[in-house]
């Protein structure tokens, strides 16, 4: 009897590791050992042998491959010189950074470790969006799987959050049957992305599908998206937005509802229009939330692999082929390694697209919130 | 007052002019048939015979042609298709991740609300040398793993026991908190190829061990981070008269937190296991045959005499009606359980 009573009580006094460390070690498990391995992987060459896999260290070859060797083509496009547009825009990006710079410079909250991380990400915006310049507005570029990814985070969230918030703006007034429209919205979110993927593969089909008439009424039958680099990235959007427009949607809405009418109706009563409402009471109250979906639609998007995978199989060529599914495609080949490295750009890449987001955006937040 | 006006003047604040409101209701009225069209257009494919598809758009089954239940008898009897397996697999493995999940990630949640932790910098940073040191041991020395793994448990205890009471700098539970949502940032890619290699050599690959193992470890981040915002609402007055009256932290656990939080258990229980229901990535580098699951299932259908889109149509009809009923009963609770993240964050 008080063996057992010791040891409960021994029991309860750990009660604070019992509780969390499940977690703790579950998630220890899942990210920094696997982090560590893969770096380890990306920094060797593996091989397969009789009970288990051998592997030599070459150093960072793999990545060398992928940023200036055979695999140049495949993870970062192909270059060309840059056009006017090109230099139109580079101009203005640098532009907005001096003026950023500018700015920081001028404020009182000026700090060392501030400046050092800002030119981080000067440096790498401007290297990305010169890439991307280079690849998509020249006549001989071609993007690799780098832009490709960058292409479907940006452009798809930009859009899906322009759509979703209209939709919110839409639905936050007194409007009835607003359930039943909330919770149609709500289906296409549950849904498998791969489901969505076949789902978009015979809505899109030119000859048997539902716009099948439409097609032929543009005269379009004999082309198809699937051959045409933008066609095919496009129709993976249109997949991806379909799903993930209703998600946006829900929180803007929750949010929108959350906000308090005071400051509305006051407005109103001053006689403000509903542009202005916006701009000036809707959206700084907002932008805590508007920010918080970004970035978590952010963090999924750079995940994507089922939708082109199975809509195009990252076809025509490597048009629509994210780095998801290119470090899949070198797993399937055995290429255990080169695999690893692209993950591990991939993943680079993302947390810095995320830091930078929140960097950018976190004082205009803080100037909303007062 | 013209027509004209009439239309567009508003009456109070919150109503809408007539106009207004006609046209947001079109819109609405577009957008959700964008929604269900797709879905609609599934079924009617999987009640078409082939022919029927390959000759062009047929819209409405009974007008423009006559519906049949060939694919689906065939899906269904057909032993070659074996259909049941990967049915089968996807529930009871989405099932039992999402209740160990739900276990694991809730005691994680209530202790960061209810306990202080305050881990130590010097423990941290020394468990991660350890394992750094591990694994290049493992790797590059050629070592037995087991050997290495109980040296260095044996030294990270010891360092923990001794020298690392002598420093003071440590995180708290909020740091906690953010490390675990932070996890979901890794893109599943990189993690996964240590994860396979991890499997192989302890021989459990296509096992629904792996398969279950795998699903809680990326979807704990998420209960953990939903249930610590429910259980920050649940009043503390109960769980302290229980602690005063000689209650363990068990006890309180389970007769007085867990019940009063069934709302926001059920509405997590419901998202973890949609999510797993709908993964994708990871069963494609971990399972194989033996534990396939639907999606997987639905990605090698592309056989080589094309798209069979009627069987497909009747799969992913398979795949898709659980997840939506589940959408559709319980929305309210699921939305509210995705919204405590962002609308608080």
């Amino acid at each position: 009897m008080t063996q057992s009573n010791s040891i409960e009580e021994r029991l309860d006094r750990q009660a604070p590791a019992v509780f969390i460390m499940p977690a703790v070690l579950i998630v220890l498990c899942f990210s920094i050992f696997p982090l560590i391995v893969s770096l380890f992987v990306s920094l060797s060459r593996l091989k397969f042998v009789r009970g288990g896999i051998e592997a030599k260290y070459i150093g960072f070859l793999n990545f060398k491959k992928l940023l200036f060797g055979s695999q140049q083509y495949h993870f970062l496009g192909k270059f060309d010189q840059l056009t006017t547009t090109g230099y139109v825009i580079m101009s203005v990006f640098v532009i907005l950074i001096l003026v950023w710079f500018y700015r920081y410079f001028r404020s009182i909250n000026f700090s060392l470790v501030g400046t050092i991380g800002r030119f981080v990400v000067a440096t790498g915006l401007f290297f990305l969006l010169m890439l991307t310049l280079i690849n998509l507005t020249t006549p001989k570029g071609l993007p690799g799987t780098l832009v490709v990814t960058l292409t479907y985070v940006i452009l798809g969230v930009i859009f899906q959050f322009q759509i979703g918030l209209g939709l919110a703006l839409l639905c936050v007034k007194k409007i009835r049957g607003r359930s039943f429209f909330r919770m149609v919205f709500f289906i296409p979110m549950m849904i498998t992305p791969v489901g969505i993927a076949y789902l978009f593969r015979m809505l899109t089909d030119m000859t048997k599908g539902p716009f099948a008439p439409v097609v032929m009424w543009l005269g379009m039958e004999e082309t198809s998206w699937a051959v045409i680099p933008w066609g095919a990235r496009i129709a993976v959007m249109i997949g991806d937005a379909w799903q993930w427009i209703p998600f946006m949607f829900i929180v803007l809405l929750a949010g929108l509802e959350s906000l308090p009418t005071e400051q509305k109706e006051a407005a109103i009563m001053d006689g403000a229009g509903s542009w202005q409402i916006f701009r000036d009471i809707t959206w700084p109250t907002l932008l805590p939330v508007i920010v918080t979906i970004i970035l978590i639609r952010l963090i999924e998007a750079f995940k994507i692999i089922d939708l082109p995978n199975v809509m195009t199989n990252g076809g025509p060529g490597i048009a629509t082929e994210s780095l998801s599914l290119h470090s899949y495609f070198n797993w399937r080949t055995m290429d255990l390694s080169g695999s690893a490295a692209v993950g591990y750009l991939l993943m680079v890449v993302a947390v810095f697209i995320c830091l930078s987001f929140v960097s950018l955006v976190k004082k205009q937040v803080e100037i909303a919130q007062q | 007052m013209n027509i004209w006006q009439q239309i567009t003047k508003k009456r109070s604040f919150e109503d809408s002019s007539v106009l207004e409101s006609i046209l947001s209701y079109l819109i609405l009225g577009i957008w959700a048939f964008i929604c269900i069209f797709p879905i609609y257009w599934v079924l009617v494919t999987s009640v078409k015979e082939p022919h029927v598809v390959n000759q062009g758009p047929f819209y409405i089954p009974f007008v423009d042609f006559q519906p049949s239940l060939h694919a689906w008898e065939f899906v269904f009897m057909q032993e070659s298709m074996n259909t049941l397996r990967p049915f089968f697999n996807t529930v009871i493995i989405s099932l039992i991740s999402a209740f160990i999940t739900l276990l694991i990630g809730s005691m994680a949640g209530y202790a960061l609300v209810r306990i202080h932790y305050r881990p130590k910098i010097v423990s941290i940073a020394c468990f991660i040398l350890i394992l750094i040191l591990a694994i290049l041991l493992i790797t590059r020395m050629g070592l037995d793993w087991r050997m290495v793994l109980t040296s260095g448990t044996a030294i990270f205890l010891l360092f923990i026991f001794t020298l690392s009471r002598r420093f003071k700098a440590s995180l708290g539970n909020n740091d906690i908190g953010f490390w675990m949502i932070s996890q979901r940032i890794l893109p599943p890619v990189v993690v996964v190829i240590p994860v396979y290699i991890f499997y192989q050599q302890l021989g459990i690959l296509d096992t629904y061990l792996a398969m279950v193992i795998t699903y809680v470890a990326i979807n704990i981040p998420i209960v953990v981070w939903l249930m610590r915002d429910f259980f920050f609402s649940i009043p503390v007055d109960l769980e302290e008269n229980a602690a005063l009256d000689g209650a363990s932290r068990y006890r309180i656990f389970t007769t007085i937190v867990l019940p009063l939080s069934k709302p926001g258990l059920s509405a997590t229980f419901m998202l973890v296991l949609i999510l797993c229901w709908n993964e994708y990535l990871l069963s494609l580098f971990i399972s194989m045959t033996d534990t396939q699951t639907l999606p997987l299932m639905i990605a090698s259908m592309n056989t080589t005499r094309g798209p069979q889109w009627w069987y497909m149509s009747v799969i992913i009809i398979l795949m898709i009606i659980p997840v939506i009923l589940i959408a559709l009963f319980l929305y309210r609770f699921i939305v509210r359980g995705l919204l405590v993240g962002a609308i608080k964050g």
